[in-house]
This record gives C-alpha cells, sequence and structure tokens, in this order.
C-alpha cells in the first residue's frame, strides 16, 4: 500500500544542519536523474534527495505495516477457509512489503529501529486510511478493492523511481500486490451478488471507504508543496490529482458492473475531458486524520507499540544466545 | 465397510484437521503483533500451511462421511462438542515463548505422525500426509530453534520458555492416545498408531531442551479430552470468533 | 534501548543452474535465524531453490567515486569482444 507523502520531522530531536552542497556536483546529479539514471546507494547524493527518500520509503513501508492491522482484524472472523488463508497471506504479503521497504530505507543510513522508534513515538506518519476501522467483512473486499487499487495506481510509477533500492523494492511489492486487488473485487462481488444483506454490506462499506480511498492520492496539487521537486527527482511520477482522476475513471465502471453506487452526489462523466467530475473530499477530516486524529488512530499506534514491547525480552534473547554461541566457539 | 468402521475413519480425519485449523486459527491471532517483522512473515507461514492442512482433511472428511458436508461446513458450522482437536492446539496463544513451545510440542508430533501416515493404506490420506510432512518439518525446525535462542538466552527469556513449557506440558500425552474407536483403522493400516509415536517424540523433546538449557517438566497427570469432544473452555471463544458470519448469516455464500 | 539485530543480505538461487542474486535483506541474530527469515521473506511464491546469508557488514563494496578509474578502462579493449574480429561468412564453425 501507499502512503501520500506527508512533510514530518527529521529523525531524531537533533537539529538539522542546513547544507550547502556543492554546486557542480548538485548539477551533475540533477543531469542524471533527468536523464533517468538510478541513483545507488553509495553513489553521492543532495543531503535534500536523502532526507527526502528516508521519510517517502520509511513512511511508505510504516503504512504497510500499521496497514496490517486493520485487516487483521478480520483473519480470525474469515467466513470461509479459503477466504481465512487469502486474508492472511495478504497480510503477511503487507509485512513483506514494509519490510522490502525499511531495507531499502536503510541503505540510505538509517537503520530500521531507528524508523520504529520515529512511528512509536508517532513522529512518523503513515497513511491515514489505516486510521478507519474495519467494520464488517465487506471492508476487507472493499479495501482490496479500493485501498490496495489506489496504491497499485501510485506504485507502478515507483518501479522506476530514480533511487536504485527503492525501485527494486517496487518492482517486487507491485508483483505480489497483483493479487490484492483482484482478491478484494472478487471478495466484493460474491457479496454483490448475494442475499440483500450482503449487498447492503457491500454497499456500506464503498460508502464508507470511498473518501478515504480518494484522499490516498495526498492533497491537492496546490497544497502538496514538495511535489515539484520530488517529481524533478523522480521519485514521485504523477501528481496527486492526475492520479485520483485516473482512480475515478477505471473505478466507477467497476462499481457499476457490481450494482454499487459510489456515494458522491457530483459524480458525473464529463464528454469534453474524457473523465469523470466528482466532489472534494473532506480535506479538514484528512488533515486532522494526518495529525492522528483518526477514529483508530490511538488502537492503531497502542497496538504497535505493544508488538514491539511485547517483543522486546525475545529480540534480546536472540542477541544473548547468538553472543553465547560466539563465545562458546571461541573459547 | 461397515457404518461404524467409516464413522471411525471419519471421525480421525475430522480430529487431524480439527488440530489443523484450531492451531492455524491462534498462529493467525499472532499477524501483525510479532516481536520482529520476520518472525510475523514465519508465523503467517506457519499459519497457512495449518489451514491449508485443514481444508485438505475437512474437505476429505466430508466427502467420505457424504452427508454433503464439506470442509467450510464441518469447520464453522459444528459445536464445541463436535471439535476433535487435541487440548494443546487450542490452549490461547499467551506470549511468544508459549506458542513457539507449543508449536515445538506440536510440530514435532505432527511431523511424526505424518511421516507415517504418508504410508497409510489410504492413498487420500497418504498423499496429504505426504505433502504435509514437508511444511511441518520447518515448523518443527523453527520452533526447536526459538526454545533454544529463548532458553539458552537470558534470564528473562530462560523463564518465559519454561512457564510455556509448563503450560503446555499438561497435553501432551493426549497427543499420543489411541482412542479404542480408532483399533480396526490400525488393523487396516489406514491410521497412525501414534502410542509408537511418543518414543521418538520424547528423544526429539530431550534433545532441543538439553540444547534450550530447559528440563523436562515433572510427570503431570495429562488432562485430556479433545478428542472426544471435551474441550477446554478456550475453544468456544475461539468458535464464537471463527464461525461468526456462518452463523450470523446462514446459507449465504462468500 | 536493546541492541538491534544485525543486517543480512539475502541471495536466491531461482533454480539449479543459475547464479545466486541479491534479493534484500534481514535482520536476524544467527545465521540459522537469518536462513528461516530470508525463508519466509523471499521464498513465499516459488521464487527459489537456495539461500545464501551474508552478514552485511562483511561485504566490501567499490568505491563509486573510484568507477572511472576502475571500470571506464575496459570500455576501449574491444578486441576482447568476439566481434572485433571480421572472418569470411564462408568459414563455418569459429
Amino acid at each position: 500500500m501507499y502512503v501520500q507523502e506527508v512533510k514530518t520531522a527529521s529523525l531524531g530531536d537533533r537539529p538539522v544542519p542546513v547544507v550547502v552542497e556543492d554546486p557542480a556536483r548538485l548539477a551533475a546529479f540533477e543531469a542524471r536523474v533527468a536523464a533517468d539514471e538510478f541513483v545507488e546507494p553509495k553513489d553521492w547524493m543532495p543531503e535534500a534527495y536523502r532526507k527526502t527518500l528516508i521519510r517517502q520509503i520509511s513512511q511508505h513501508a510504516h503504512s504497510e505495516i500499521v496497514g496490517m492491522l486493520p485487516e487483521g482484524n478480520w483473519i480470525g472472523r474469515a467466513p470461509t477457509l479459503r477466504r481465512k488463508a487469502i486474508l492472511l497471506a495478504k497480510v503477511q504479503d503487507e509485512a513483506g512489503h514494509g519490510l522490502y521497504l525499511y531495507c531499502a530505507a536503510e541503505t540510505l543510513g538509517v537503520s530500521r529501529d531507528q524508523m520504529t522508534q520515529a512511528l512509536l513515538a508517532g513522529k512518523a506518519k503513515y497513511s491515514t486510511i489505516f486510521n478507519y476501522p474495519t467494520l464488517t467483512w465487506a471492508d476487507m473486499g472493499t479495501i482490496g478493492w479500493l485501498v490496495d487499487g489506489a496504491a497499485i495506481m501510485n506504485q507502478v510509477p515507483l518501479q522506476r523511481t530514480s533511487y536504485g533500492p527503492y525501485a527494486r523494492a517496487m518492482v517486487r511489492v507491485c508483483k505480489e500486490e497483483s493479487f490484492h486487488q483482484r482478491q478484494g473485487y472478487e471478495a466484493v462481488m460474491v457479496l454483490a451478488a448475494g442475499t440483500p444483506e450482503q449487498k447492503a454490506m457491500a454497499q456500506d462499506a464503498l460508502d464508507r471507504w470511498w473518501w478515504p480511498s480518494l484522499m490516498m492520492f495526498g492533497p491537492p496539487d496546490d497544497q502538496s508543496p514538495n511535489s515539484a521537486q520530488s517529481m524533478r527527482w523522480r521519485i514521485k511520477r504523477d501528481t496527486n490529482d492526475e492520479l485520483r482522476q485516473k482512480f475515478v475513471d477505471i473505478t466507477v465502471p467497476q462499481a457499476e458492473a457490481l450494482g454499487l453506487k459510489i456515494p458522491d452526489p457530483d459524480l458525473r462523466w464529463n464528454e469534453e475531458k474524457g473523465g469523470y467530475d466528482f466532489g472534494t473530499p473532506d480535506w479538514d477530516e484528512f488533515f486532522a486524520v494526518v495529525s492522528g486524529e483518526g477514529p483508530m488512530a490511538h488502537e492503531r499506534l497502542t497496538a504497535r507499540r505493544e508488538a514491539w514491547d511485547n517483543g522486546a525480552w525475545v529480540r534480546d534473547a536472540a542477541m544473548a544466545h547468538a553472543d553465547k554461541r560466539t563465545a562458546r566457539v571461541a573459547a | 465397510m461397515s457404518d461404524q468402521h467409516l464413522q471411525a475413519r471419519v471421525a480421525s480425519i475430522i480430529a487431524l484437521g480439527d488440530d489443523a485449523l484450531v492451531l492455524g486459527q491462534r498462529i493467525g491471532e499472532w499477524c501483525g503483533h510479532a516481536p520482529t517483522l520476520e518472525l510475523d512473515l514465519s508465523l503467517a507461514n506457519l499459519g497457512l500451511d495449518l489451514i491449508g492442512q485443514a481444508t485438505l482433511f475437512l474437505n476429505y472428511a466430508g466427502e467420505l462421511e457424504g452427508q454433503g458436508r464439506n470442509g467450510d461446513a464441518l469447520a464453522f458450522r459444528r459445536d464445541v462438542y463436535d471439535f476433535r482437536n487435541c487440548l494443546l492446539v487450542e490452549q490461547p496463544n499467551g506470549d511468544f515463548g508459549r506458542t513457539i513451545v507449543r508449536q515445538l510440542l506440536f510440530s514435532a508430533y505432527q511431523r511424526l505422525l505424518f511421516e507415517s501416515l504418508a504410508k497409510s493404506a489410504d492413498s487420500r490420506l497418504a498423499e496429504i500426509a505426504a505433502k504435509a510432512v514437508k511444511e511441518v518439518s520447518y515448523h518443527e525446525r523453527l520452533a526447536a530453534d526459538w526454545v533454544v535462542r529463548l532458553g539458552d538466552g537470558t534470564e528473562e527469556s530462560h523463564n518465559r520458555a519454561k512457564d510455556g513449557l509448563a503450560w503446555n506440558w499438561r497435553f501432551v500425552d493426549e497427543l499420543f492416545a489411541v482412542d479404542p474407536a480408532e483399533a480396526e483403522l490400525l488393523t487396516a493400516g489406514l491410521m497412525v498408531d501414534r502410542n509408537a509415536l511418543r518414543a521418538p517424540w520424547d528423544r526429539i523433546i530431550g534433545t532441543v531442551l538439553s540444547d534450550a538449557t530447559l528440563q523436562i517438566p515433572p510427570p503431570v497427570r495429562g488432562v485430556v479430552g479433545g478428542r472426544t469432544g471435551r474441550h477446554s473452555e478456550h475453544l468456544g471463544h475461539m468458535l464464537s470468533e471463527m464461525q461468526f458470519l456462518q452463523r450470523a448469516y446462514p446459507g449465504a455464500s462468500w | 534501548m536493546s541492541r538491534e539485530l544485525p543486517l543480512w543480505e539475502v541471495f536466491v538461487r531461482a533454480k539449479n543452474g543459475l547464479s545466486h542474486r541479491h534479493v534484500g535483506s534481514v535482520h536476524a541474530a544467527d545465521a540459522r535465524m537469518a536462513i528461516e527469515g530470508a525463508r519466509d521473506v523471499y521464498t513465499r511464491r516459488l521464487e527459489g531453490v537456495s539461500l545464501w546469508v551474508v552478514p552485511s557488514d562483511a561485504i566490501t563494496a567499490s568505491d563509486p567515486g573510484e568507477a572511472a578509474s576502475l571500470f571506464e578502462p575496459a570500455e576501449d579493449k574491444v578486441y576482447r569482444h568476439p566481434t572485433f574480429y571480421v572472418v569470411p561468412d564462408n568459414i563455418k564453425h569459429i
């Protein structure tokens, strides 16, 4: 899954020194990136590029990890053995995707533990969508369909992002994620064609997830100050509004095929632009959720903190045991 | 095939499926909460293997039974007293120490069982067991490695592993108990004599615990009942969660 | 804060006959834990038949600053490539 890039405090509380880059090196770097060359971990890069990447990749990783929780909420209640296996495999993939992304960020000189600490301390952001609750089984299908659909739309271009390890992680993520959206749509399809209660459940889920899904592409372009630089650096390849429009255009027919209604009274086809006109998401809600006011924000961070704290003795034991073994071999 | 014989066969296969299902459900509870990200993926793999085994066993049991029940009907529409899993697998996860000790005890048993079952005269069962033995061998390895790390790690991890062992040890005897109804199946070479698995199991566990600097717990009076539907209180709560949708929306497809 | 589990680089052989290829990394306290992590993270979809794990700090990388002197001198050694040599079409097996 994906996170809209949101400005956030840098890792740690140290004051950030202002780095003045060598103009010649900077120009050479910009030229390389503009020529769609890849930047690799040990290559020279401007400090701001490195920092922006750490922020973006770690936010993306955090989103995967926090994103496990709303879906994990239904593994125990999946209605059939097949659905249970699919859901567990999907949530597991998200752990994997978070892991690939943390690894990519680690090549930039920040450790996974540092990134985890930033998340647990509430200093790092993750995708706002995971601060909404999963109330019914239909949420599982709808998240796969809409949220993973939006994520794929964001991620596919990132396979060509300028930073090599990030691009390679995204190739892997995209390859694995292709099943997520399909299983979601299939699950909603079954509900939409099911009993009246099931269909109502599917419609209710669409009603709740539609707007948060549109928000996944981030704030409108005129409120997204870092976009231009990120586009120039090839760590973002399309603008938020372009992707949002594309998402609406492909999703509306999918909803129609299900016989479900998108909860937007302003939604209508615009022949002239060859796309849909649609309403404006509630950006006040978006910014509130970004700053940690989502209905499940406390629960999500608490769950992550508990997992981390409860696991400390396990990680310590593994290290202590490794030390003992090393000592025994040396003796 | 007599009715009684068929019933015994079906019941014994349901027990295999229920063990896998109930433990798979328990392992699934870890998803998103494991001590490391790597372990989150490892535990999910275990859970997926177990749910896969449950699906194969329960579907087969349903076919053999011939009453129109498939794996889902068996998993989601039976009440506690019809479940045939051993008590060990329904135990709450507790901390990671308790979970991984339970896994070691059960996976070592399952590996020995499936190795024998792969030679069953029931070719379908043999096929499922031959596939599953590869999965559970890895579960056993992973669990054994962790029991050693915890037992021979820090003082805290040692104590937690010890507590996990004490919690789960009560339920070990039941793994090897042979149901009298299965006698005919053993003669026919359809099912495995679990009694015979105890000695090799003791050796395996003894080695791991010794590497882990853990003592084999003193003999306790085994708690049994799972195989006859006399479960702990924990199973009912698990089923109330697991079966919620099938119960709330009878007859719906998912 | 506790010590962080060390980082290991993971290499997967997709099938026999191919080399191991770098796929990513895992954190682990010991080599077996790294193998198990790598197995569960990187081979969930039949990606491999063999794994290598190497402590990340055991890898020495060439310095990108020296890339010009290390690699560019090979550019003009065209005579190392078979296509540099012209052999008449009627000469076979060469």
